[in-house]
């Protein structure tokens, strides 16, 4: 049962504001080992802002998270929580891959430099070691041609799918997706998709904010619906999809049906 | 008003002339590059987000204080003021206060082009190595500098054409650089006319390769160039020739 494997992903009451706007007000959730979990919800509901606070990319007001254990982020003293040097963050991060909505590949780097910069300059992998492993990755991802092409050479479905396989380069114990298909071309969604489906299928630990509803009933475990900042409903993706709970989750599911059949 | 070419040939190659003219780009080179590393450091400072703005302060006024008073105040300063402050304890020579007074006016000016530079890099780049797990000095020179480089060449060139003929002003406090060798001449043969037509001429050649030197640089930082890079030092300032 996937409800005995360790927790990878655990946020505890976190609230986060930005100015007078709060963001995240007390969100609790979990991520299992090998458990894909995603997170849906309106634009502005706070899904990007917690994805962020996992792996420190924004400090937390309140509450806390723990990766694989550790606490992100902050140390515990006598004093309170203070947060850690930026040296110590950078490590934690390590543990988290992240995939952003607008790739934000290395322009100056091949697919493979992409791919091999952190191997080599964070985790000191030796460069032949580093060639071979990012030649594998993007074999993987379906790009073993394009190893030598800079970003700016290739689709957007293409750039998100390297970026996908610089972040499986540091071995994350999590991966972080964040509207990773929101920025392509609708026939490009797919081929990204299919990666992370692939990835899901394999057992990787994934946290997934998007709006593709079939990914969600595919891949996920579990489904999140955020909204104003909290977290409205949770459950399987027959329970989200088939019978919401909430009224809000109901027009929310809705609108994006809705504007899924308009595109087509 | 005559101008007498023969004198115009004899004094173009004549060894004090051509000396002068090694003066003037030696210390151009020289102040250039000192001026790229401080105004690098005083960017980063500038940039600095630490809850001690101490940094951010110093370069703040240090760019005040350099941009906003003549470079020939700045030499005389330091050739003249700097004796007299120190009781004679520390005097320095006119080659010496002129690269001084040039590296630090420099510095203020290449500051303000590199935290330009700094600034117009997305700042998705610098999410995207932090969550990779990077620090910030890998951050900065791996990912961010790299790309600020294509945006300060351009500048750069700039500023070092100016500093080629802002070296003519060292002749103030007795360096024997181009112009101050031509006066040294012509003060003795009264030929002004022809001696500055020759001067001139040296200036013009040596911007003008500057400009060319400028231009080959600015398409080798294209990311389109494959050539392999060792790395190194300074590696990161040809990204183009990035490795991998």
């Amino acid at each position: 049962m996937a409800s005995e494997r360790p927790l990878m992903v655990q946020v505890e009451d976190v609230h986060k504001r930005f100015g007078p706007l709060e963001v995240l007000k007390g969100i609790n959730m979990t991520v299992r080992k090998g458990e894909t979990i995603v997170i849906i919800g309106p634009s502005g509901s706070g899904k990007s802002t917690l994805l962020r606070t996992i792996n420190h990319l924004e400090r937390i007001d309140k509450g806390r998270i723990l990766v694989d254990g550790q606490l992100m982020g902050y140390r515990e003293t006598a004093h309170g929580i203070k947060e850690l040097p930026e040296r110590v963050v950078a490590r934690q991060r390590e543990m988290v891959g992240m995939v952003f909505q607008r790739f934000n590949l290395f322009p100056h780097m091949t697919a493979l430099g992409n791919v091999m910069e952190a191997p080599i300059h964070v985790r000191g992998l030796k460069r032949r070691d580093a060639i071979q492993q990012a030649t594998e990755l993007l074999n993987k991802v379906g790009l073993g041609q394009k190893l030598a092409s800079y970003p700016h050479e290739l689709s957007g479905g293409q750039q998100q799918r390297v970026a996908i396989a610089r972040a499986l380069a540091m071995e994350p114990a999590v991966m972080m997706f964040d509207e990773a298909t929101s920025a392509l071309d609708p026939e490009l969604v797919g081929e990204v998709l299919n990666v992370m489906e692939q990835l899901a299928h394999e057992g990787m630990t994934m946290l997934v904010v998007t709006h593709e509803m079939g990914f969600a009933r595919e891949a996920a475990d579990n489904v999140l619906f955020m909204d104003g900042g909290v977290v409205v409903e949770e459950g399987t993706p027959e329970a989200i999809f088939d019978h919401p709970r909430t009224e809000r989750a109901r027009a929310f599911l809705r609108a994006v049906l809705q504007s899924s059949r308009d595109e087509r | 008003m005559n101008f007498d070419p023969s004198v115009f040939w004899h004094y173009l190659f004549y060894g004090p002339i051509v000396d002068g003219a090694k003066l003037t780009l030696i210390m151009a080179v020289v102040s250039q590059t000192i001026g790229i590393v401080l105004g690098l450091f005083l960017a980063l400072g500038r940039l600095s987000r630490s809850k001690l703005p101490v940094w951010r302060w110093l370069s703040g006024i240090y760019i005040w204080l350099f941009r906003g008073t003549p470079l020939l105040v700045q030499l005389l300063f330091v050739y003249d003021a700097i004796p007299q402050m120190t009781g004679e304890s520390i005097v320095l020579g006119s080659i010496t206060s002129g690269i001084i007074a040039l590296s630090l006016n420099e510095g203020a000016y290449m500051a303000e082009i590199i935290r330009a530079g700094i600034q117009s890099v997305d700042p998705g780049q610098v999410e995207a190595a932090k969550a990779l797990g990077m620090t910030y000095t890998k951050t900065m020179r791996r990912v961010v500098l790299p790309q600020a480089v294509r945006f300060v060449i351009p500048p750069t060139g700039n500023e070092f054409i100016s500093m080629l003929k802002n070296t003519s002003l060292a002749e103030v406090v007795s360096a024997q650089e181009l112009l101050y060798n031509t006066q040294q001449v012509y003060a003795n043969n009264f030929f002004y006319f022809e001696l500055l037509s020759v001067a001139a001429l040296w200036y013009l050649a040596m911007t003008t390769v500057a400009t060319w030197i400028q231009s080959r640089l600015e398409q080798r930082v294209e990311y389109r160039n494959t050539i392999p890079n060792r790395g190194g030092l300074f590696g990161f300032a040809f990204p183009g020739m990035h490795r991998g």
